[in-house]
């Protein structure tokens, strides 16, 4: 069989520029402008610059603090990522089984992925209001003194709670069309071989839900790591003070509030080489032993 | 002949150019939100009304820092605005890039405006100055941290206002427990307990002349036993239930003061325009900040807090003729008198001060003089202000320790040691910044 193609090789490149042109100025540009602000100490005015070499990379390395925040993005991310895939999976399978009404319960399930992260984090600040917060209020008659903005814990406590809230319905939506992709012979087949439902889901519906369960691993976990921003700075209410962050709001505050460009760039690249890592632990280690159907 | 018609066909024709493009248009970037903003629009349009050669526009920016921030990328993109409003904390990054504005003073000079430094308040006078004194940036919304406190509750307790912090742990603090108040809240550690802490007890908070003097080599000294110990009587108060914190939120400590749980709370004279529009319940009154006799026996004046406003560089001489006009217009008493009594903000002259006394202003709202009376309270070598770089990440690394002291995680001495090796690397790493 002939393969189609091109005579030359201006034609594809050309019809490739429009989406180079756009990734280029839009990624590699800042990107290579990143990695190298990160090896000087800028005014933020640009006046005055120094060549530092590596001393923002190894500023950080010996900085505990951000030791710690790094620390505490990957509890966070492990936190918020686990919670939003088992909510999401078990509301799925729950909702795969509702006949009357199934529409409306999904609809009222998906809704909440239209609230945006600072409206979700408002609704936090709501909900943990220091003087008639509901969830404060429930927490004192539990006999625990929730004190959201003072206390670590019980802030870092309604970042993941918030954050889960928000990212629920994504993964209930990619897991409920992904339970209704599985083909019914498989599942009769099931049910004539094992009679337990807990065994059937275990042992047939959650391997065939593998391929969507890694894809949606990689997202939530770029969204802990990423998207929470929005939730984070509203919960804080803009003052990090002894409040717990994620590297991303630190690269905020030490960029856009500090404007300490070379340590934010630096802070940056960080960030890129982890989700570049991911990437690769995404496409060497999971698309290869996941199997689409 | 000819030539002259000619001569004059071009002198006629500059003129016509001249009344054609009538008003220089000046644009001012802003942090002033809500009820502040609205003010900010008033006073632009009272200037726009005032004459006919110079029109104003203001912009509200976001927040301080966001406003910050938006300058700068402005500025290096060169679409930066005549005017920026930089925060006391952002005053060493803008100084410190000279070539990114004209000081304040320049301009004035430059323009005719009659320019004297001694007619500004003296808490306001150098903190936007350079270490001669000559002023770079234009003092606009002023406060002053002070102490409010509940009428009622003082009365209830039978005890009056402190007037050092002994009075208030030994006498006001136990009273008021005993009367069913919380005695103590603040709202900004950094600013209230330590920057104006420094300053009431004529405390050095910088070498360098308090970095007045330049970058290379300023080093915090915030690791002394006067503040310290205050931190620790701070930290025993909270234990005895006399002070309450609700985290570094601004808003969050002063609602339970509204709420009438706290009887006293430290706050910015800035506060007394929302606090008198508000339905408290409750008679309110304001005095100085206290000091520890132990510490010094004549405590000083605070200094200002706020933010100032910038001429930025890069603009042609027309414009800049236009905000040197505004800025007369800013500063005259009329204007300063109608900032004042809408916001709170002290006035920032002698001359509108005078004013706002000649109008009988404070028979009817004594509490509104105390930040501007604390503020020209006698001076000392420590009560200008700081220039400090990367100064908003030294307050966050402060309000970081400082919750942590006041959430039990950790102690003053290890806090205190922190933040002076915190500080001291961040303004070592603004001073390459500078080269």
């Amino acid at each position: 069989m002939k393969r189609a193609g091109f005579t030359t090789h201006w034609l594809p490149i050309l019809l490739l520029m429009p989406q180079l042109s756009i990734i280029i100025v839009f990624f590699y540009w800042p990107a290579a402008e990143a990695v190298q602000s990160s090896f000087y100490l800028e005014d933020p005015f640009g006046f005055g610059s120094t060549f530092v070499g590596l001393e923002n990379y190894t500023d950080l390395a010996g900085n505990a603090e951000y030791r710690r925040i790094a620390w505490f993005t990957v509890i966070f991310t492990a936190l918020v990522t686990f919670f939003s895939l088992a909510l999401a999976l078990l509301l799925a399978v729950k909702a795969d089984k509702v006949i009357r009404g199934a529409r409306s319960y999904r609809t009222l399930i998906m809704w909440v992925y239209a609230v945006a992260p600072p409206v979700a984090g408002f609704v936090g600040v709501m909900l943990f209001n220091q003087s008639w917060g509901p969830l404060t209020r429930a927490f004192q008659s539990l006999g625990h003194d929730f004190v959201l903005g003072v206390n670590y814990s019980d802030t870092a406590f309604a970042m993941v709670l918030v954050s889960v809230w928000k990212q629920v319905p994504v993964n209930f939506i990619f897991f409920l069309s992904g339970l209704q992709s599985i083909p019914k012979s498989v599942r009769e087949a099931a049910l004539i071989d094992n009679r337990s439902a807990s065994g059937r889901f275990w042992d047939v519906t959650f391997p065939l839900l593998a391929p969507t369960g890694f894809f949606l691993l990689i997202i939530n976990i770029t969204y802990a790591l990423f998207d929470t921003f929005g939730v984070i700075d509203t919960l804080v209410k803009g003052e990090p003070g002894n409040n717990p962050m994620t590297l991303v709001y630190k690269v905020y505050v030490d960029g856009f509030r500090g404007n300490d460009l070379g340590g934010s760039s630096a802070q940056s690249v960080i960030l890129m080489v982890l989700v570049l890592a991911l990437t690769v632990f995404q496409f060497r280690l999971v698309e290869r032993r996941i199997h689409y159907t | 002949m000819k030539l002259s018609l000619i001569g004059g066909a071009i002198a006629s024709f500059g003129l016509f150019a001249n009344v054609a493009q009538a008003e220089t248009e000046i644009t001012f970037w802003h942090a002033m939100g809500g009820a502040l903003g609205e003010t900010v629009n008033a006073i632009a349009e009272d200037f726009n009304a005032s004459q006919s050669e110079y029109k104003l526009t203001p912009v509200f920016k976001g927040t301080y820092e966001e406003t910050l921030t938006a300058g700068i990328a402005a500025f290096r993109a060169g679409e930066q605005p005549n005017i920026l409003q930089v925060f006391d904390a952002g005053a060493a990054t803008v100084i410190g890039a000279k070539g990114a504005t004209v000081p304040v003073q320049d301009l004035l000079q430059a323009n005719g405006v009659d320019f004297d430094i001694n007619d500004y308040i003296s808490g306001v006078r150098y903190f936007y100055a350079d270490s001669d004194g000559k002023m770079i940036g234009m003092p606009f919304n002023s406060s002053s941290p002070v102490m409010y406190y509940n009428v009622d509750a003082l009365e209830a307790a039978g005890v009056t206002p402190p007037k050092t912090w002994e009075e208030f742990q030994s006498v006001t603090a136990p009273a008021l427990k005993d009367a069913g108040y919380t005695a103590l809240a603040q709202s900004h550690l950094p600013w209230i307990f330590t920057e104006n802490f420094m300053s009431r007890h004529n405390l050095p908070f910088a070498t360098n002349n308090n970095g007045y003097d330049g970058v290379e080599g300023t080093k915090i000294l915030v690791n002394n036993d006067a503040i310290k110990n205050h931190f620790k009587a701070v930290q025993q108060w909270q234990q005895d239930g006399h002070f309450e914190w609700f985290g570094t939120g601004w808003g969050d400590n002063q609602t339970p003061f509204e709420e009438g749980k706290v009887a006293i709370w430290l706050g910015s004279s800035g506060s007394f325009g929302g606090l008198s529009q508000k339905d408290l319940g409750f008679d309110f009154s304001a005095t100085y900040l206290p000091y520890w006799e132990a510490v010094t026996t004549e405590p000083k004046q605070t200094f200002i807090g706020g933010a100032s406003l910038f001429a930025m560089a890069g603009k042609s001489d027309a414009e800049n003729e236009a905000t040197a006009a505004f800025f007369e217009f800013l500063t005259k008493a009329e204007t300063q008198f109608f900032w004042h009594k809408e916001t709170g903000y002290v006035p920032v002259t002698t001359a509108a001060y005078d004013l706002a006394k000649a109008e009988g202003y404070y028979d009817e709202a004594p509490a509104a003089e105390v930040g501007i009376q604390q503020l020209s309270l006698p001076a000392g070598d420590n009560t200008k202000g700081y220039r400090m770089g990367f100064y908003v990440q030294i307050r966050d690394v402060m309000n970081r320790e400082f919750g942590r002291i006041l959430t039990g995680e950790t102690d003053v001495d290890t806090a205190f040691g922190k933040i002076e090796d915190e500080a001291n690397a961040l303004l070592a790493r603004f001073a390459k910044t500078q080269n």
